[in-house]
């Protein structure tokens, strides 16, 4: 046959050598000594993958985790596979050999860096806000770490070994699909572990604590509803408080503000667009699938072929040769292994192994041979009629790279080809044949004919120049050679591949940048907008340039105070407010009428003194004759006395401590000089930074106090019994910080402005009220003396009064019955109120939500009133106590020892000693819902749960102390002595944005009805909307005074708001802003 | 690849078919790993309680052990390059006539693993980066994978095995170590066991199958490198196991002082 061909076609510049012939054997079975590197990497794989996988931790389903991480990998690695092959490369590594490398070089730590992330987040929070504050806490790393891993295998790419190459290029795409599928696949089972394992904490737990809180949500099935049961034990009892609602802006105004970016996502999350697009074409997709299946496809080729084989046309054949070899062509197609589509080269192959196979291994040759021999002939026959042109065209040159055609398939399609023909290559060899080159010519003409239609399309180029056909003898070869033949098509694809790998994954990257740019909210994470400080006289506008209106609301100025106000409290109805001269003052909250004064006991002083004081005072620096120079100096210690011992229960103490002691020594040698310089000192003091904790010098402070209030011992005749009573207030007034923060820096304006006030500090220096309670009609006291005094509102008589202890009591809180005090030796009394009679016989006056009658007991004027310690603590802080709230039955404490302590209010029992502070506590929060959070002098926010005594979450924000704090039911809302007012998210921890305030102001901050922030500023009072951040308004409480800083506010329940402003009280009612709900 | 196929396929025309018998050893050999990984877990975890020395042993016996074992796969890698199948007689060559060379890995083995912790507590910098089992476990697949490289594929030229081979070796470092005193430790490692290595073929000790000098010069520091790192690897986790519970253990002393 091979004369013959070679008779027939005389080959042309034929470079090859005749006789070779190569075996390609193929072993029976791996050998076992093969065996053990390979057993060997996957042992060292599974210890990994062990290893990795063992430290998944705190979950519901640890296995379940692991094979969901071990699946990621593998179906990454799947997915690379399949993405390359659609690409076009054929994989020649052994699969077996490289997946443990694989999977090494792809790894498992970005999976189980999530988890962890994950599962460290607070616990209370929800689910999806978990995985959302895990992703973020770990996006850095783990995109680091892709980075890394990218970059490692693109040098390993650059190697320029093949088998390097392709192992990059498949661990690259893996590594992309393994990221991909890390956020899409593997968060979502993480998820799905984190809600079992809340569910079954929730199962766990209920039947324990909420029984009877919420027993028909027991009831309900574990579905949805469990994850809302959780909110809604925190919520009910949020709004009783607030009988109002409020009428913001009308809606079109609130579209305006949200950004349009977010209003397209919230568009598309509301409909779901994207997913039910993608449904819709999955749908279609597998449709098609069906409808076309790769079987029907290839039946229904079969058939067009076989319908048009007689006419000779070349319609589908995968090949292009004649007619005649069309019955071969069904085979050939018959195959799955070759698509039609194939590359020439790759069939040319599979059919010189069709010829190549040995004697003994199938029948196909007979079958072949005839047909090509047909074949050969109607070739000749072309090349017959072809031009004689076509003769010095082209010449064909055979190399060696021709003859190594073959090697260009994977030498694992040669089983599968042999399977085909039921033949195993086990314990055989496939001898692959030389190849006899044979050239004829044919008639462009005739080869454009012969082509297939594919073909055409593909090579559409190199057929214009030149085309020649040329058949080995054996007759199936059908090369075709043209000048602009494709070189080398496995290289190319290789660096095709790894060029586009690379280039998704950077694409990828900057994909999600973008999103990250363009759908994420300004605020959000840490960074957080803050509002530029205002300048004075400015007009606040927001970031959208809206300038909110000025308020007409004229505020209700309250006057008749001489000196600052020290402390202010509110039931709503009555408003009782106590100067530093130790006044007290008891207002009608609605009318702004002053009901009731209760005069400091040591105010009996005749007019002619009190001016000779204020003349003296005016004109301080004037040297004084030295018979008022006793007198002036007592004053002047009591001056000094009143603003400074207020202060006492933080950090301050050490402050009045100096101030007393420089007063003690220089009581014998006055001269005016010292005095101012005593002044001048304090006022500098005043301005220094409170955030310190001096704590000797509060000892030393302690002592001498002590010693100075023995110096001057109070007259108990002072105490005069027309005094009015005060009102009280609910539970709690604002926080010592208030306090602390105002008293200090309203010195200033009080020595140095205030020339005017009578001053009515008497001698008893007892006097000084360091913390106010009302409820009801009365007024509990708290003083410096360590004396707790209870006053009636109505007519300002004292009730009863408690000096058990004389340790100043820094903070108290009045509740119904109950007061408690806690004092500055850190210990805490529990006092009970009761008359004579029983209690029954106390009658309330109503809820507050109903009426404007506050709920708490009256006391009838002629009852006794009995003031009983019913427990003490003796030492419940190892240092002062700063701050005290009660509420649902709790009462916290925060002291300058770093912790926290929990106390039922009922037994007076201890139940939790928080810490995690590194400072000391200067503010606490307690709502109805038990809803526990604290700021300390280290500008840390701590959320506590108050059932378990756990931190839930933990923010850090402001330089320097936390001064007040306030949380409404999702954010909590800090201010900070860096005047910077924050608001953070309550379940993410995340600062939503912050407000930068006029100096000095951070501590006036009112919350009301939940969704409206007050904050104080340099003469005004400023409204915002806290779920946009919005300015709404601003109040000027006066034109004259701008200077005047709002240091304390007080939000009361009818909407409120009373603000200290200097000597005065505001009164500031939001008509505009709200309305009544019934 | 075609280069590939045609080392793997067509040197197997001498082929000989593996004897049955090879299936107990096999067994053997599993057993032997399951060994290997089970005292690996059990040294770190639960049997370091004793003494100092007993530690030292412990460690010494383990490193060892992982030692012989990689020289032996890493040497049936190596015979892999040349014959794809193996003779019988192979198995028995490498059980026999090189016998020494196990045991000699296992002990560089050894004094490597137990060198690197020392080296880190005398410079007084803790080796802190990657400390995990799992870490460690990648390192050793990474290090298989650089023999199975070098083993398996063809290069163009050594240039070319030698470049690629040190750009994996110090990746493997970069990745797994980072630690200036590894490097150093890696890379003196790398010129004793080559010197070392040459002499003993220049003495007829020990002959290269290979006959191209130049090709095993480039390669051999490279994996002595990459092996060094790998076992100091091995040895850092199993002393800083040690040092855990022995700090532990003072801790307690102390309580109880």
């Amino acid at each position: 046959m091979t004369v013959h061909s070679m008779q027939l076609h005389p080959s042309v510049n034929s470079t090859l050598k005749e006789d070779q012939i190569v075996h390609v054997h193929f072993k029976e079975e791996i050998g076992i000594a093969e065996l053990i590197p390979l057993v060997t990497t996957y042992i060292i794989l599974f210890a990994y993958i062990y290893f990795s996988t063992r430290k998944i931790d705190m979950v519901k389903s640890k296995w379940g985790l692991a094979l969901a991480a071990v699946a990621t990998v593998l179906s990454s690695l799947l997915m690379s596979v399949g993405l390359c092959t659609l690409f076009g490369l054929t994989p020649t590594l052994n699969g077996g050999e490289i997946f443990p490398y694989l999977v090494v070089v792809i790894g498992l730590e970005n999976v189980l860096v999530l988890t962890k992330s994950v599962v460290s987040t607070p616990v209370d929070l929800e689910v999806k806000l978990r995985i959302a504050q895990g992703l973020s806490n770990e996006s850095w790393s783990i995109m680091k770490n892709m980075a890394t891993e990218l970059v490692i295998i693109l040098i390993g790419y650059f190697t320029l070994v093949p088998a390097i190459q392709e192992f990059c290029l498949f661990a690259v795409v893996g590594l992309v699909s393994d990221f991909f599928l890390q956020m899409f696949f593997f968060t979502t089972v993480l998820s799905i572990d984190i809600r079992r394992m809340e569910l079954a904490d929730l199962n766990r737990r209920l039947p324990a604590e909420a029984v009877q809180e919420i027993p028909d949500h027991l009831r309900l099935p574990r579905s949805k509803s469990v994850a809302k049961q959780q909110r809604y034990e925190r919520q009910p009892t949020i709004r009783p408080s607030a009988p109002y609602t409020i009428s913001l802006q009308t809606s079109s105004f609130r579209n305006l503000r949200l950004p349009k970016r977010l209003r397209v996502i919230y568009f598309l999350a509301r409909t779901r667009l994207a997913q039910r697009i993608i449904m819709v074409g999955t749908v279609i997709w597998i449709g098609i699938l069906v409808y076309t299946d790769p079987a029907g496809v290839r039946t229904f080729l079969t058939a067009q072929v076989t319908e048009q084989s007689p006419l000779g046309g070349s319609g589908l054949a995968p090949i292009a040769v004649p007619p005649g070899v069309f019955q071969r062509g069904d085979t050939e197609s018959s195959l799955p292994g070759f698509p039609s589509d194939v590359t020439p080269p790759l069939e040319n192959q599979s059919r010189g192994t069709d010829e190549g196979k040995n004697s003994n291994s199938f029948d196909a040759l007979p079958l072949v041979e005839p047909e090509n021999i047909t074949d050969n002939d109607k070739q000749h026959a072309h090349s017959e009629t072809s031009l004689p042109e076509n003769d010095f065209k082209e010449e064909i040159t055979w190399g060696a790279h021709d003859q190594e055609m073959w090697r260009k398939l994977s030498f694992r399609h040669w089983p599968t080809l042999f399977s085909y023909y039921n033949n195993t290559l086990a314990r055989k060899y496939v001898s692959i044949l030389p190849i006899i080159p044979v050239s004829f010519h044919l008639s462009l003409q005739d080869a454009l004919d012969a082509r297939h239609p594919q073909d055409a399309k593909r090579y559409h180029s190199m057929f214009s120049t030149n085309y020649q056909e040329s058949k080995n003898i054996d007759g199936n070869g059908a090369r075709e050679h043209a000048s602009a033949k494709p070189q080398v098509p496995l290289d190319i694809t290789l660096y095709k591949v790894g060029a586009l790998g690379l280039a998704s994954g950077v694409l990828l990257v900057i994909l999600l940048f973008c999103l990250y740019k363009v759908f994420c909210p300004k605020t959000y994470g840490q960074g957080g907008l803050s509002h530029g400080r205002r300048r004075r006289g400015d007009l606040p506008c927001d970031d959208y340039g809206y300038t909110p209106p000025i308020s007409e609301t004229l505020p209700l100025i309250l006057k008749g105070h001489l000196m600052d106000i020290e402390c202010l409290a509110s039931d709503g109805m009555l408003l009782v407010s106590c100067c530093l001269s130790g006044q007290i003052r008891v207002w009608d909250a609605q009318t702004g009428d002053c009901l009731t004064v209760i005069p400091n006991p040591g105010q009996c002083r005749d007019s002619s003194s009190c001016y000779d004081w204020q003349e003296s005072w005016e004109y301080i620096s004037d040297p004084e004759n030295g018979a008022d120079e006793s007198f002036e100096n007592e004053h002047n210690f009591q001056r000094r006395m009143t603003p400074s011992q207020p202060i006492l229960f933080t950090d301050q103490p050490d402050l009045s401590g100096l101030i007393d002691t420089n007063f003690a020594e220089q009581i014998k040698e006055e001269d005016t000089v010292s005095r101012q310089r005593t002044v001048s000192e304090h006022s500098q003091e005043t301005g220094y930074d409170f955030g310190r904790a001096y704590d000797k010098v509060y000892e030393d402070h302690k002592m001498l106090n002590v010693q100075n209030l023995r110096s001057y011992p109070s007259p108990p005749t002072l105490l005069r019994c027309s005094q009015t009573s005060v009102n009280l207030k609910s539970h709690g007034w604002d926080g010592g910080c208030n306090h602390r923060r105002r008293s200090l820096g309203d010195e200033p304006f009080s020595v140095f402005e205030k020339t005017s006030p009578i001053p009515m500090w008497g001698g008893d220096c007892e006097s000084s009220v360091w913390s106010l309670g009302i409820q009801g009609n009365l007024i509990v006291a708290g003083r410096s003396s360590g004396r707790l005094e209870v006053w009636d509102a109505a007519d300002g008589t004292l009730r009863c009064s408690n000096e058990e202890s004389s340790s100043g009591i820094t903070v108290l809180a009045f509740i119904t019955n109950r007061i408690v005090a806690a004092r500055l030796n850190g210990s805490l009394d529990f006092y009970c109120l009761d008359t004579n009679k029983t209690f029954n016989q106390l009658q309330y006056r109503g809820t507050p939500n109903r009426s404007t009658i506050p709920s708490s007991p009256v006391f009838n004027s002629e009852d006794i009133i009995v003031c009983q310690l019913i427990h003490m603590v003796p030492c419940a802080h190892q240092k002062p106590i700063t701050v005290l709230k009660a509420a649902a039955g709790r009462v916290v404490t925060g002291s300058q020892d770093h912790t926290l302590k929990i106390f039922r209010l009922e037994d007076s029992c201890c139940l939790y000693t928080l810490q995690g502070h590194t400072g000391g506590i200067t503010a606490v929060y307690i709502d109805q819902t038990m809803g526990l959070a604290s700021g300390g002098q280290d500008g840390a926010i701590c959320l506590w749960d108050v059932l378990t005594g756990s931190r839930v979450s933990h923010m850090h924000g402001h330089r320097g102390d936390v001064v007040s704090l306030i949380c409404t039911s999702s954010c909590v809302i800090s201010g900070g002595l860096d005047d910077m007012i924050c608001i953070w998210d309550r379940s993410s921890g995340i600062k939503l944005y912050s407000i930068q305030q006029d100096m000095g102001c951070g501590a006036s901050l009112g919350v009301i009805s939940d969704n409206l922030l007050v904050t104080g500023g340099q003469g005004c009072v400023s409204l915002w909307d806290i779920g946009y951040g919005d300015l709404l308004q601003t109040v000027y409480l006066g034109k004259s005074n701008e200077l005047q800083l709002v240091r304390q506010l007080l939000v009361l329940d009818n909407a409120a708001i009373v603000c200290d402003f200097g000597s005065e009280l505001s009164l500031v009612y939001f008509p505009s802003v709200l309305e009544k709900l019934d | 690849m075609s280069r590939i196929e045609e080392a793997c396929w067509s040197c197997s025309c001498t082929r000989v078919r593996p004897s049955e018998s090879n299936g107990t050893l096999l067994v053997a050999k599993v057993h032997e790993m399951m060994t290997i990984v089970s005292s690996i877990l059990g040294s770190a975890y639960c049997s370091l309680v004793s003494g100092h020395t007993m530690n030292l042993v412990r460690r010494g016996l383990v490193l060892f052990t992982v030692g012989v074992f990689l020289a032996l796969v890493l040497n049936l890698l190596q015979i892999q390059r040349h014959v794809t199948l193996f003779p019988e007689e192979v198995i028995a060559t490498i059980f026999s006539s090189a016998w020494w060379v196990p045991p000699c890995c296992g002990t560089a083995a050894a004094v490597v693993g137990l060198l690197y912790p020392c080296i880190d507590r005398h410079l007084g910098e803790p080796h802190k980066f990657k400390r995990e089992w799992a870490s460690v476990m990648r390192c050793v697949a990474v290090f298989v994978g650089i023999n199975h490289a070098s083993a398996k594929l063809d290069f163009a030229n050594n240039m070319q095995l030698s470049l690629t081979l040190a750009a994996l070796s110090l990746g493997l470092w970069w990745t797994f170590d980072r630690s200036r005193s590894g490097f150093g430790l890696g890379l003196t490692i790398a010129f004793v066991a080559t010197l070392v290595t040459q002499l003993l073929v220049y003495n007829g000790v020990y002959q290269y199958t290979s006959p191209d000098f130049l090709y095993i010069r480039s390669w051999l520091p490279c994996i002595f490198f990459s092996g060094g790192v790998t076992v100091g690897n091995i040895g850092r986790q199993l002393a800083m196991g040690v040092s855990e519970i022995t700090h532990k253990d003072c801790l307690d002393k102390m309580h109880k002082d």
